[in-house]
């Protein structure tokens, strides 16, 4: 079992105690808190008179939605009394589309998905294909290592963007500024890498559309050692800061089953204390061979959300620099040249790669039927893809489990009872993306 | 414990109701034969199994066989880090089974989807709406019988009222064919279509009527 595993300690081993509270008793106590809290009422202020519940639309484009989720919240004076989330102002049916077209056709629609970590994205549909295929035993080491490598840069990517604009929305514009200026250099390795900044498509079924360029190793490095300075600058802006302290923590604390019960997964799971991530659990590609720490939390709070954040960049720092020591040489595709396109050269000189680069192209990898269900860690959760085939080279169903749609599903739930200025700290601290959510 | 001893132990308990359980790359898939037990099951596989995680709930358009769709559950535990898939078919008549989001929360938004996207409802969930397309919009576009390109509908401005700028062009895939070689615009005859009322047949129609040519060589005709 990979459960041995598990970091026993880690930096964020100081348990606060907290009280988790169902939304009616948290109603009831901030009402409380401000009627017996005339600090906290303006100097001169007449008392309160009972009035309406005021409803206010927030979104689909404001800010601190980071893109297109509407929350249509029902308030008391400033206190929420209910939130109804509004999603898919940016469905595009690619769950449709998918039906329509052969399986690596598809690749470039995930970059769609979570256009923050297209990288990880790509890795994660390759992956479900392979096991369809039945192939993701057999990738070769170097096609292994570098996925790996891709999915650690997308999830730094992520965390970094996350973080810049979680502090940003609680009023830390520094901080955002710092941040893209490290993510700026992940968009560098990823140019370098696939060509293309944001939109990657790097992964193909059954390997990867090229090799490393040359010095991509030592760019990569030298990035590493630079993100690491810049994650420490990052947690002595934010870490100790009074503001942003007393606008995240016990903000949105998430008990343990709330969590579960509602589906959440990654950061915001782990961040209210439940030791689960895909790449210990049920490891994939190498991550069994690498040395890695799962933090987790204990209050599942905003600012637990926070900590774990950052500290998952360092972890994945850290599987970088083992990838990069332990990066073996050889092939990056599969031998099969029924699912990898053969090499150009051979297309033109020989009969039989010229029939499978046509097969390949025209009617897509002949897949089994069956259906499989692979989940991946992504930078925001459990991104799954669940694929029906009925055999030959588009699926008859895909469907997307999206990380973003499932976590943001907990908001009725986790708003009523806080302040109207807290929405902001709690959608930063739940780190959503559209593209994923409406899909 | 691995996932086929609990397959085995919810088998024992509920008999006849679950097929055998099938394993295809390693993940173990039983069938609910009537889906009015759905809740049930579940109920029993979370509170006596430890499936304390619904990863998903998806569905499947069998369009053409009866019973036409399929609900897809995936369950999960975070106690013994065993998935296990169960799925069970709803008639098209029908289009109705108990909701599970008495047994799991997260199953609401889940369940929202399926509704919104292929029009099969949930007994007991409470807030049944759509959640991806717009309240009041009259399709389910994931149903095989919707076309690719979408139909107008009758909020103007809005999606799917207009042609999309390469529609009917020479490159653009025809969506809904059994095979790549259907969907290549090129060779597609289309009397031969099996998906009458794709709607960038009519497009490609107006088009040529409209300018008297359509974009690249055109459909081969039908000899």
């Amino acid at each position: 079992m990979a459960l041995d595993r598990w970091s026993q300690s880690n930096s964020m081993a100081e348990v606060r105690e907290f009280e988790f509270k169902e939304p009616a008793t948290r109603l009831a106590d901030a009402r409380r808190m401000l009627e017996h809290a005339p600090e906290l009422q303006p100097s001169g202020a007449q008392p309160d008179i009972p009035a309406d519940k005021m409803v206010l639309n927030m979104g689909p484009s404001h800010p601190a939605t980071h893109g297109v989720l509407r929350i249509v919240l029902e308030l008391d004076g400033e206190i929420i009394t209910k939130a109804m989330p509004d999603v898919g102002y940016l469905h595009r049916g690619d769950e449709k589309i998918a039906e329509n077209m052969t399986y690596t056709q598809f690749i470039p629609y995930t970059d769609r998905l979570d256009y923050l970590a297209p990288l990880a994205n790509n890795v994660a549909y390759v992956l479900a294909v392979e096991k369809l295929l039945g192939i993701d035993r057999q990738l070769p080491p170097r096609c292994q290592f570098i996925r790996v490598m891709c999915a650690e840069l997308a999830r730094i990517s992520s965390h970094l963007l996350g973080l810049g604009s979680f502090a940003m929305d609680v009023g830390a514009m520094t901080v955002f500024l710092h941040t893209f200026t490290e993510r700026e250099k992940v968009y560098n390795l990823c140019e370098s890498l696939t060509g293309a900044r944001f939109t990657t498509s790097y992964t193909r079924i059954g390997g990867l559309s090229r090799d490393l360029p040359p010095g991509w190793v030592e760019q990569c490095r030298k990035f590493c050692d630079e993100v690491m300075v810049n994650i420490d600058e990052t947690e002595t802006l934010l870490s100790r800061n009074r503001i942003f302290v007393d606008r995240t923590q016990g903000v949105a604390a998430i008990s343990k089953e709330d969590a579960m019960d509602y589906g959440l997964t990654g950061p915001n799971l782990r961040g209210s204390g439940v030791q689960h991530d895909l790449r210990k659990t049920h490891p994939y590609l190498i991550y069994d061979q690498l040395d890695f720490d799962v933090p987790v939390g204990s209050t599942g709070d905003c600012y637990d959300r926070y900590l774990l954040r950052v500290e998952e960049m360092r972890q994945s720092v850290r599987i970088l620099h083992q990838c990069l020591d332990k990066l073996p040489s050889g092939p990056v595709n599969v031998a099969d040249t029924k699912i990898v396109l053969p090499p150009k050269e051979r297309v033109l000189t020989r009969m039989e790669e010229l029939i499978h680069h046509f097969i390949n192209v025209t009617q897509g990898i002949n897949a089994p039927p069956g259906e499989v269900y692979f989940a991946h860690e992504n930078p925001k959760g459990e991104l799954g893809f669940y694929i029906n085939s009925k055999g030959g080279g588009t699926p008859y169903r895909l469907k997307i489990r999206s990380p973003s749609f499932v976590n943001l599903s907990i908001l009725p739930h986790v708003l009523p009872g806080h302040m109207m200025s807290d929405v902001v700290a709690i959608l930063g601290s739940l780190d959503f993306v559209m593209g994923e959510c409406d899909r | 414990m691995a996932a086929i001893d609990l397959a085995r132990q919810l088998k024992e308990k509920f008999g006849e109701l679950l097929s055998e359980p099938q394993e295809f790359r390693s993940e173990i898939t039983m069938r609910v034969g009537d889906p009015e037990r759905i809740e049930e099951v579940c109920l029993f596989a979370k509170q006596s199994l430890g499936f304390d995680y619904l990863t998903d709930i998806t569905s499947i358009d069998n369009y053409g066989d009866d019973p036409r769709f399929t609900l897809v559950y995936h369950l999960y535990g975070y106690g013994h880090l065993c998935p296990l898939r169960l799925k069970t078919d709803v008639s098209e008549a029908k289009s109705e089974l108990p909701s599970v989001t008495k047994v799991w929360r997260t199953a609401d938004w889940h369940e929202r989807e399926i509704y919104d996207m292929m029009g099969i409802r949930f007994a007991g969930h409470g807030d049944l709406r759509r959640i991806l397309m717009w309240d009041g919009y009259p399709y389910f576009p994931l149903r095989k019988e919707f076309p690719l390109a979408g139909r107008p509908s009758d909020l103007p401005e809005v999606a799917f009222t207009s042609a999309a700028p390469m529609a009917g062009g020479p490159f653009v895939t025809i969506a809904g064919g059994k095979d790549t070689i259907s969907r290549e615009p090129r060779v597609r005859i289309p009397d031969a279509d099996s998906l009458g009322m794709n709607a960038r047949v009519q497009r490609r129609q107006d088009i040529k009527q409209s300018h008297g040519r359509a974009h690249g060589p055109g459909p081969v005709e039908p000899k």
